[in-house]
């Protein structure tokens, strides 16, 4: 079995009285598409949050591409190939989207300490933009202003963003929230063609498409795992089933 | 989108063009007084410029930033008391005391956000301001009388009115120019980024906060350079130049003017002077009609005088 790209070791996480992330495990293998799913509430954004470092663990430790990243800041994850999307559309609104995705190329392009350049000029730059949205298809809405974009548009540029640090590990936090059914079907599409190019932690409601899509799948529970395995095996987990039919007492008395 | 581009840039020649033609009209019409207030709105506007570059494009709304006309202006003041004349001392001083000053309040202020920023940077120039009260040597409370402008060794003459303006509206117009640079730079997008959505500019690899702070120090140096003209243009230098009103000044000539566009802030401090100016003249309650007038621009003018002019922003 290959080394593992992604490897969380005992994760805890508490707010206030709330254990958000309890004593979790888990590994992503190098080109897999790993799902996380979970009941509302299960911790599934929380988890992520920390992988990219915006939020930090009260204990446990994270290891990405061998090296231990649970306290570095994240900009310093990104710059390792961490990328994430966000559940809640997180975009520059008065910027292009062409702007969105020079930005994010231009973060992985040395330092931004220059004054004097047009940056909007900077060929290579542009170039990367263009690319990074026609993967998505948005390259007819490249000098679109972001809040001009509709929702389906603004979730496929979240990802034309992640794409355009040249991420490692794509951490994709609810991508198809709030899509109609063509542009869940779109989306769908477009990861089955990425996930063959970079590795994926994808986190989603949807469970037709996480069945569609995953390797392996991860069931959280009140920021414990409870399962994690192939998509088949996880139809048939007992457990699994009683969480998702709302019996959590047989759950929470669990481990 | 071009018609409202055109009617911006239409108004900022015509602006600049009038203020490159001013000392003409004082000379022909003898109108002495014109050049003086103008000589002064042109270091407002300095100010004003530099007040915009954090609170405009990057979002920083600085409630001290007058702190820095009294560093630079006192950097100026002290050496001239100690003897140091020369301009080639005076002016290097003041810019690196100004970035100095910036750079510290800016490492501590930009922990925080929103009001706790205002407040934070409110209360470090406060502290200027009561640091400089107390300056027994150098005229504490009643502050500083400058005998003789800095001396730049015969390259210019600062005494000369026509001469000390038109370097006055030099260094506007090299600041204004510094700025278009800065905001179209990959450096200014990262700034405008961290304006429109911090956590995105993190989640895709930014440290944000130098970014920040050095976008801080340079506006502070900016505005020290405005600091040592105001100085050298009123003789004087006292603590009330500090004080927490003329911050409130210049953020009331960014927002008049249009924050985050390249002129507002040279139309905002035309306006409000000339306001101040005239309406003084007629009433000494003017602060009653300028309150309400600045109310409704505020209302029904978002966007400032530019922003009236059209919505479309540049790039």
């Amino acid at each position: 079995m290959a080394e593992p790209l992604l490897c969380v070791d005992n994760l805890v996480r508490r707010f206030g009285g709330i254990t958000a992330t309890d004593n979790l495990s888990l590994e992503v293998l190098p080109g897999e598409l790993h799902a996380i799913i979970g009941p509302n509430g299960a911790g599934k954004t929380t988890l992520i949050s920390q992988l990219t470092g915006q939020v930090h663990p009260n204990s446990g430790t994270i290891r990405f591409a061998g090296r231990d990243i649970t306290r570095l800041p994240a900009y310093r994850r990104c710059a390792l190939g961490l990328a994430r999307s966000f559940q809640i559309t997180s975009l520059l609104p008065d910027f292009t989207a062409a702007d969105n995705v020079a930005l994010a190329a231009q973060a992985h392009d040395g330092h931004s300490f220059r004054f004097w350049g047009n940056a909007r000029k900077e060929k290579h730059l542009r170039e990367a933009a263009r690319a990074a949205l026609a993967r998505v298809g948005l390259e007819g809405r490249a000098d679109t202003v972001v809040s001009q974009l509709s929702h389906g548009e603004q979730r496929e540029l979240e990802l034309a963003v992640a794409l355009a640090t040249k991420p490692q590990l794509l951490l994709l936090d609810e991508p198809m929230a709030g899509l109609g059914i063509t542009e869940s079907a779109r989306m769908v599409a477009l990861l089955q063609e990425l996930r063959r190019e970079v590795t994926i932690v994808l986190v989603e409601h949807d469970m037709d498409a996480v069945f569609a899509l995953a390797d392996r799948i991860t069931v959280l529970v009140y920021g414990r795992v409870i399962a994690s395995d192939i998509p088949a095996s996880i139809r048939q987990n007992e457990e699994v089933r009683r969480a998702y039919l709302g019996d959590q007492q047989a759950v929470t008395r669990h481990g | 989108m071009s018609a409202s581009f055109n009617a911006r840039s239409g108004l900022a020649a015509l602006v600049v063009t009038g203020l490159l033609l001013l000392p003409l009209y004082t000379s022909l019409s003898g109108n002495v007084f014109a050049l003086t207030l103008f000589t002064r709105i042109v270091i407002f506007a300095l100010a004003a410029t530099s007040l915009n570059l954090i609170m405009g494009y990057g979002g920083m709304m600085s409630f001290g930033h007058a702190a820095y006309l009294g560093i630079g202006g006192y950097a100026v003041g002290i050496l001239a008391q100690e003897g140091i004349g020369s301009g080639f001392v005076q002016w290097p001083v003041a810019l690196a005391a100004s970035a100095l000053f910036a750079l510290v309040i800016g490492a501590l202020s930009l922990r925080t956000r929103g009001v706790y920023f205002i407040m934070i940077t409110l209360a470090f120039a406060q502290m200027a301001y009561y640091v400089a009260s107390g300056l027994a040597r150098y005229g504490g409370d009643d502050g500083l009388t400058i005998y003789k402008r800095s001396d730049f060794a015969g390259l210019i003459n600062l005494s000369n009115r026509v001469s000390f303006y038109y370097l006055c509206l030099a260094c506007l117009l090299a600041g204004i120019y510094l700025v278009w640079r800065i905001v179209n730079s990959r450096f200014g997008l990262v700034v405008q980024g961290l304006r429109s959505n911090e956590a995105r500019m993190q989640a895709i690899g930014f440290p944000v906060n130098r970014y920040r702070l050095v976008c801080f120090v340079i506006s502070g140096t900016m505005c020290g350079l405005a600091g040592a003209l105001l100085a050298n243009n009123t003789d004087f230098v006292s603590p009330s130049i500090m004080y927490w009103t003329r911050s409130g000044d210049l953020m009331v000539m960014v927002v008049l003017g249009g924050m985050g566009s390249l002129f507002g802030p040279v139309l905002g401090a035309i306006v409000y002077l000339l306001l101040e100016e005239f309406l003084s003249q007629i009433t000494e309650y003017w602060a009653l009609i300028m309150g309400p007038l600045l109310l409704l621009i505020v209302l029904f003018g978002r966007g400032g005088i530019m922003g009236v002019l059209g919505r479309a922003r540049r790039g």
